[in-house]
């Protein structure tokens, strides 16, 4: 194969599974074997977890943002009002939406493990679940958010969500001047799965032509 | 029209949540071997309560060791500056923390 541009060998894996690799499959199959689950049930939430990305948490702001009652429901009962456009909570956990204003930016994290909006974000960047963020973003979130590219004024506060059990946390971003007459399709097409976790904010951009 | 709720029901402990927002409440400072969901850095600091979480939820610690009585209890949404987390913390004053904590792991700060 010939090649016209340089970077490192790309390596695959020689096929052999992992440790843990291994031992999830040897409790799936035993549960299975046990009759306690079919193997169906578990290709069936493997597509619910697939059906789950952050386009649907940006349909959820770009609501909020077109339709003031919704953005009240919203920010009264997250759960709830995702519920009213669809969206299920299959983990039966309830959701908190953290809207951000002149005056407050909300980050979320989960310092414990890896709690994450799953069902309205599907699941979390890697970086996310790993010992840095989780740690950094509760002692230094100006520093993390600054690593993101992300200044926030020293006269806007920073406040930070820590999910540790049954609740899971949405940023609600403030929107970008200049958007008033945009469509809902198209603010949603603004909304970023960072901003909705609040490492980063959204800026005004140039309108697509339609 | 709004019902008034009879007056001779008394509730079952665990029912009424114990704090209300804006009570002053220590997260408790407490090593119990297992998997507690209070984080370490949070342990026995002081803090607000800014919101009780409805609906009850089970202890799920208590859970974890397959010891339920089905007794629900409330979660609170409690805030902490992050001045006081962290001595010498950089940022702005305001920056804070939110944190949900369940009520068996609050006390009334004295």
């Amino acid at each position: 194969m010939t090649h016209t541009h340089d970077h490192t060998p790309i390596t695959v894996p020689d096929g052999a599974p992992g440790y843990y690799e291994v031992m999830e499959t040897a409790m799936q199959e035993l549960l299975a074997e046990k009759g306690l689950i079919q193997p169906a049930e578990v290709r069936r939430q493997l597509e619910v977890l697939d059906s789950r990305s952050p386009l649907l948490g940006a349909k959820v702001v770009a609501r909020a943002w077109s339709d003031p009652e919704f953005r009240e429901r919203l920010l009264a009962n997250g759960r709830a009002a995702c519920e009213e456009l669809g969206i299920s909570f299959y983990d039966d956990t309830g959701l908190i939406v953290l809207e951000n204003t002149e005056q407050v930016h909300n980050l979320i994290v989960c310092t414990l493990c890896s709690c994450y909006p799953r069902p309205v974000l599907g699941l979390p960047p890697d970086w996310y679940k790993q010992k840095p963020y989780r740690a950094r973003a509760v002692k230094e979130p100006r520093s993390v958010l600054g690593e993101f590219g992300t200044i926030i004024s020293p006269d806007v506060e920073v406040r930070v969500s820590d999910s540790t059990s049954q609740l899971r946390y949405l940023v609600l971003p403030l929107r970008p001047a200049g958007t008033e007459d945009w469509s809902e399709d198209e603010l949603a097409s603004l909304v970023t799965r960072d901003a909705m976790i609040g490492v980063c904010t959204i800026e005004a951009q140039e309108r697509k032509v339609q | 029209m709004k019902t008034t709720p009879l007056l001779e029901i008394a509730s079952a402990d665990g029912e009424e949540p114990v704090f209300k927002p804006g009570d002053t409440v220590i997260i408790s400072t407490r090593f119990p071997v297992g998997h507690y969901r209070v984080p370490r850095y949070v342990r026995g600091k002081k803090c607000l309560i800014e919101a009780v979480i409805e609906p009850r939820a089970l202890n799920n610690e208590e859970e974890g060791f397959g010891r339920n009585a089905g007794q629900k209890r409330h979660y609170y949404r409690v805030a902490i500056p992050l001045t006081e987390l962290w001595p010498g913390y950089v940022g702005a004053a305001a920056d804070g923390l939110r944190i949900e904590v369940y009520e068996t792991w609050l006390e009334v700060a004295q």
